[in-house]
């Protein structure tokens, strides 16, 4: 399978709208692609499509439980745990963990010598999957409230994905949920716009590429508003420059009212075409 | 007594930084800016501060393994959760993207040959910038714990607050749900969520509301850019109603808010007297 993740530094500048028309434009030629929703703090990208939900599963962690029974209030599992999860008073005969904020690492299992830690599923929330009327599927993660990492939705949302290519839209931001999705794809598609907060945010989004040595290009979005700066960092970066999208209240009027912008505009439908053709050179799928 | 609004939005690009920073800069405003979004901090850019102190950051610790001292018994791999230990060419390696920095293979291992490297490339910056001070984090890109940073700055916002006299500090907090919103808005004394008429953006309107559900906030909801789509932004307007949630505000699209950012400059300094700046102002007086 073949991944490509759109991404973003600064939220908001386009990921979904890219990896939605992508999506459509792959599907409409026949090939075998699902659309991959990593952003579980916020999936968007099934509200998108008239899908059949086909399937789910809870993605869950394993938390500890402290039999108060066996506990001798030692405190070794406390000083074990990195992520501060456990609190033992050995006056007060307190042992009390924190689910929130566990990461379900285990080392406070190893480290109790009286057997009275074992662990329970604690669910972080989705994977859901939906499918339409050909093999087409979209597969998103979606982060229960309140639960602070989305990482481990997000990592089953792309093992659970199926299909000779996969469009993974990426949560924004540079940090672990980005980088877990960009690390799982071959190949990236950076959407940004020409303001200095775009600008500012690409940077940093080609600074950990370039590190990871992951091939990417990018795709400017509501080009016309804003200044060139963009461009010029592009051109003295040798960064190539996919695709632009014109700022046009047109298409963020059908955007915002949840449709296809290559559905109802020529123009953009050609744009879209045009990348498929070179990720497909790019990345050998299909 | 001393005011916390966090600034945030479900989802990215709604005008969180561009509101904040018009907040930070009104006639007469004396605040402390915390910068929040330490993933990819944007406000220095309009507020262009000068640093006064620059502090590291320990984001968390990768394990590393020592082969002069590892026997390649897979022990580690064993217990790794993350699965971020693996048999490669003859050895075991750690995928550091992987490494949770748990520290259970450093415990286990019979050779002591793991130890844990302390990531140590994030950094806070504090300063002075026109209207008061100004706080910023900055994870180095692909760190850990963005909430931890968060609550850092915070709380070094509380230690200037105190220190200076101002009873005003402002935050911008990350888009999303997860652990750096979490971290600012908690303690906070008032909240604004600033949304835009897109359904998108509505569906993350609502689990940022389900969200504060938990937390005993003063809180508001903008909707931005609100002509883009009247008839969504008449549904946004519906969902706030039937959640008891008072809209404090709507701005209009306008290009000068785009204008003002490109010239380091918020809307209310770059045209005071347009729509948005007044709408802003009016905001601010129902929020604070």
């Amino acid at each position: 399978m073949v991944k490509i993740a759109v991404a973003s530094g600064k939220g908001g500048t386009g990921k979904t709208f890219v990896s939605t028309n992508l999506y459509q434009t792959f599907l409409s030629r026949g090939v075998d692609i699902a659309l991959t929703d990593c952003d579980a703090e916020e999936p968007n990208s099934a509200a998108f499509f008239k899908y059949e939900e086909t399937g789910g599963e809870p993605v869950t962690q394993k938390v500890p439980v402290i039999d108060l029974s066996k506990c001798t209030y030692c405190g070794k599992c406390q000083d074990w745990c990195v992520y501060n999860a456990i609190v033992i008073l050995k006056e007060r005969k307190i042992a009390k963990v924190l689910d929130e904020m566990c990461h379900g690492c285990g080392a406070c299992t190893v480290a109790c010598e009286y057997g009275a830690i074992t662990e329970k599923d604690m669910v972080l929330g989705e994977v859901t999957k939906y499918s339409g009327k050909d093999k087409s599927s979209i597969v998103e993660g979606r982060l229960k409230v309140g639960v602070y990492t989305p990482v481990p939705v997000l990592k089953r949302a792309i093992l659970s994905t199926t299909a000779n290519v996969a469009v993974l839209d990426s949560p924004p931001g540079t940090s672990c949920p980005f980088i877990h999705t960009v690390n799982a794809s071959d190949y990236v598609i950076l959407v940004t716009e020409p303001t200095p907060f775009g600008l500012n945010d690409l940077k940093l989004s080609v600074e950990i590429l370039n590190q990871m040595g992951k091939p990417f290009s990018v795709i400017i979005n509501r080009a016309g508003l804003g200044n060139r700066d963009v461009h010029n960092f592009l051109e003295r970066e040798k960064i190539e420059l996919l695709m632009e999208i014109p700022f046009d209240k047109e298409i963020a009027s059908i955007y915002s009212k949840g449709g296809l912008v290559i559905s109802e505009r020529e123009d953009i439908a050609d744009k879209f075409s045009y990348i498929a053709d070179v990720i497909i050179d790019k990345t050998r799928a299909c | 007594m001393l005011k916390e609004l966090a600034v945030i939005s479900g989802k990215g690009g709604t005008g969180k930084s561009s509101i904040t920073a018009a907040f930070a800069t009104m006639v007469n405003q004396n605040v402390v800016l915390a910068d929040c979004d330490v993933d990819a901090a944007n406000l220095h850019i309009i507020m262009e501060p000068e640093i006064e102190l620059s502090e590291v950051y320990i984001a968390g610790e990768k394990a590393v393994i020592d082969y002069d001292k590892c026997s390649s018994c897979g022990v580690c791999q064993g217990y790794c959760r993350f699965n971020a230990i693996s048999f490669f060419e003859g050895r075991y390696i750690i995928d550091e993207i992987s490494c949770d920095g748990c520290k259970l293979c450093e415990k286990v291992c019979p050779s002591h040959a793991i130890s844990m490297e302390k990531s140590d490339k994030s950094r806070m910056h504090s300063g002075t910038f026109r209207n008061g001070k100004m706080v910023y984090g900055r994870l180095e890109p692909g760190e850990e714990n963005s909430g931890k940073l968060v609550a850092m700055v915070r709380s070094k916002c509380r230690e200037i607050a105190k220190k200076e006299g101002i009873d005003t500090i402002l935050i911008d907090s990350p888009p999303g749900i997860g652990c750096a919103v979490i971290s600012s808005i908690s303690g906070a004394t008032n909240v604004l969520v600033v949304t835009e008429p897109s359904l998108s953006a509505m569906s993350d309107l609502d689990r940022t509301l389900q969200l504060l559900e938990n937390y005993n906030i003063k809180k508001g909801v903008v909707i931005n850019k609100y002509d883009l789509s009247q008839s969504v932004a008449d549904k946004i307007i519906n969902l706030c109603e039937s959640k008891g949630i008072e809209i404090v505000g709507m701005i209009p699209f306008d290009r000068e808010v785009v204008d003002a950012m490109v010239n380091r400059k918020s809307i209310v300094e770059w045209n005071p007297a347009s729509i948005v700046s007044k709408e802003i102002i009016s905001i601010w007086n129902k929020i604070i």
